[in-house]
């Protein structure tokens, strides 16, 4: 079973699901990003979602765009993704995904990628402009490498295209919780509910939802239906107001969320 | 098989899908849909009415012998898109896509625009069918356009002025994009180029095609002969593909599309897609993109709005890797100059984005020689220029002299 697979089973069997937490790469600075990745492990977050910036995220609402924007105009290269994976699970046992849009992996060598990444100790990659249809060489390299690979199942997709989500993914599938992209918001979608049954039926054991979750009891009314709540947004802003404390306190929060009532 | 009639979703190596899933069962439908309203008698003789009543079809071409004098003696026809209905080539895709929008019972309009000439025509269509329209535009080029803005508000749209990353056409694509991935279930995103993920390249290609079926039979009438060579402007390719698409299948005719090199595409300041860049992906297409070694684009410019785009269409990057069609970069100075010259010589004074094309030309000319026949796509007139041109060429009388 995989690194992620493993940990979202462990939380499961424990009676709960597991917390999956993103922050991009070099935000504020690579060595706070890689602080801040830490803490999150430290403070009761199952799995990293580690975001590599990107110019044009057109998957990302403001607060996440604003990050990874700043930490591009200061210099962000997509080989500090790979430094900071290692200095991270140098230091602690969590796995990380990698979450990036396409062409920087293309334009990196997607054997290259999936190699330095393995070698960082990094556990898979999510592509949110990635579908499978598209992803042959991504296939083919995750295959070689054992590198997960995370693909997105929505609430408009049809059976077919849940299945196929479901067959290729490995560690878990990421149910987007609602029609929109990054940012929090007061109401995780009803739609999220249905997406997961849906994608139960058609055989997923992992599946794990995001878009719009920020706060403990959306985790825990998440967590009653799904493997994982990925949380993003909400995170990023409590690193930006309150530092690696107030990020830290942040996830701690929201690990509640995890606990049995 | 023919070059014509490729149909997606790749051109070769290049288009795609490369977008969120979220947007999958959108894309289907809408390429489900445009499937059958291609092939529907009832859609194609209501655009068709359109085309002739609303937009101004057919368009006429004219000879412009007096410019054609510095353009090597060569016979230089202009297909003249600039006198349609809204200035410019784009309401041709513009009304396809809007009825299409009306067929799957989509009631809101969103686009992106660049110098504000797709903006423009997509309002117009909002306007004309009674639909809601929201129009997204760089922060940069709402200030530099400021006469389109006005105008899209004028016909009822919101104008949406984006401040991301490079604030200009790339960034309005972006946020058009994620508005449509949270609201694709009421919503038609009325893209405006021959990029994105497919159907769009195929689909507004389509519409557009008629530049050059047009042409072709226009100047065949008027020299019994097909063109030496048809010439267009390229930021996304969108008039481009249009006005080549009937030649692609008649090998004697040359291919040559003209790309915005800015201050040069030896500078940093340039948007040289094919000159300066390499494969990739951008906004859900594999395509020929400007980018750094790490894959992030790179911002472009160009004194043209319309043609400040780090990317392109990936049929055009197709039939440039099949060696069919041409791309060269034409710089800020030489595209201003054609502007001034058309101007002077015929009369008629082209946009900015159009100008890229005449200027390519008047080179072409000199190498084809007087026995050439060039057909150009004049995609649009220049009007929402003048206050870039008036400053450009120092045309604008300064407060105080009025005053005085």
């Amino acid at each position: 079973m995989s690194h992620v697979a493993a940990a979202i089973a462990a939380r499961k069997k424990a009676g709960s699901g597991a917390l999956i937490g993103y922050l991009p790469v070099g935000f504020p600075d690579l060595e706070t990003s890689i602080e801040a990745a830490v803490a999150l492990a430290e403070n009761g977050v199952d799995v990293i979602e580690m975001g590599l910036p990107y110019s044009d995220p057109v998957m990302d609402g403001t607060v996440i765009q604003k990050a990874t924007q700043s930490a591009l105009a200061d210099g962000f290269r997509v080989a500090h993704g790979f430094e900071a994976v290692a200095a991270i699970t140098a230091r602690v046992d969590v796995p990380i995904l990698v979450m990036t849009y396409w062409n920087p992996v293309l334009q990196y060598g997607v054997d290259k990628f999936s190699d330095q990444l393995l070698a960082a100790g990094g556990a898979g990659l999510i592509i949110p402009d990635l579908i499978p249809d598209e992803a042959h060489e991504w296939l083919i390299e995750s295959e070689r490498t054992g590198l997960d690979r995370v693909f997105l199942a929505a609430p408009s997709s049809t059976d077919v295209r849940l299945k196929q989500a479901v067959d290729k993914s490995r560690g878990f599938v990421y149910a987007v919780s609602t029609m929109g992209i990054t940012g929090a918001r007061n109401d995780v979608d009803m739609a999220a509910r249905v997406l997961v049954a849906r994608l139960r039926k058609v055989g997923a054991t992992s599946a794990c939802v995001g878009l719009g979750i920020s706060s403990a009891a959306q985790v825990r009314e998440v967590l009653e239906y799904a493997d994982g709540a990925i949380v993003g947004s909400s995170l990023v802003t409590a690193l930006a107001e309150g530092g690696v404390p107030g990020l830290a306190r942040a996830a701690a929060d929201l690990a509640t969320g995890t606990k049995l009532a | 098989m023919a070059l014509r009639d490729e149909l997606g979703p790749y051109f070769g190596d290049f288009g795609g899908r490369f977008v969120p899933e979220s947007l999958i069962a959108a894309l289907d439908e809408l390429a489900e849909a445009y499937a059958k309203a291609k092939v529907d008698p009832a859609f194609q003789a209501e655009l068709a009415y359109l085309h002739a009543t609303y937009t101004g079809r057919p368009s006429i071409i004219t000879e412009v012998p007096r410019f054609a004098e510095h353009a090597g003696g060569a016979r230089i026809l202009l297909k003249r898109e600039d006198l349609n209905h809204t200035g410019s080539h784009k309401i041709n895709n513009v009304l396809g896509q809007a009825l299409l929008a009306k067929r799957l019972g989509k009631n809101r309009l969103i686009a992106e625009t660049g110098a504000g000439q797709h903006g423009v025509a997509t309002a117009t269509a909002a306007a004309l069918f009674g639909m809601e329209c929201v129009i997204y535009m760089g922060e940069v080029d709402t200030e530099r356009q400021a006469l389109n803005v006005a105008r899209m508000r004028l016909l009822g749209a919101t104008v949406v002025p984006v401040k991301t990353g490079s604030r200009t056409l790339k960034d309005a694509i972006n946020d058009a994009l994620r508005d449509w991935v949270a609201n694709v279930d009421d919503t038609h995103y009325l893209l405006g180029t021959v990029a994105g993920p497919h159907p769009f390249p195929v689909m507004v290609r389509d519409f557009h095609k008629i530049i050059g079926e047009e042409a072709r039979r226009q100047v065949l009438e008027l020299t019994d002969a097909l063109p030496t060579a048809v010439t267009a402007c390229v930021g996304g390719g969108s008039n481009a593909i249009g006005i080549f698409h009937a030649f692609l299948d008649d090998p004697a005719v040359a291919l040559y599309g003209y790309e915005a090199s800015g201050e040069g595409h030896l500078t940093e300041k340039h948007a040289a897609t094919f000159t300066r860049g390499r494969p990739g992906v951008l906004h859900g297409a594999h395509s020929i993109l400007l980018q750094d070694e790490d894959g992030q684009t790179i911002e472009s410019h160009s004194i043209s709005a319309g043609l400040d785009y780090p990317g392109v269409g990936p049929e055009h990057a197709w039939l440039a890797d099949i060696g069919r069609a041409t791309y060269l970069p034409i710089s800020d100075d030489e595209a201003m100059e054609a502007l001034r010259l058309l101007s002077r010589t015929e009369g008629i004074i082209p946009a900015i984005e159009s100008a890229h094309a005449l200027a390519g030309t008047m080179k072409l000319g000199q190498e084809l020689g007087p026995d050439a026949t060039i057909l150009v796509s004049l995609s649009g007139r220049g009007d929402k220029d003048m206050e870039t041109a008036g400053k450009y060429f120092d045309l604008l009388d300064n407060v105080s002299k009025d005053d005085a």
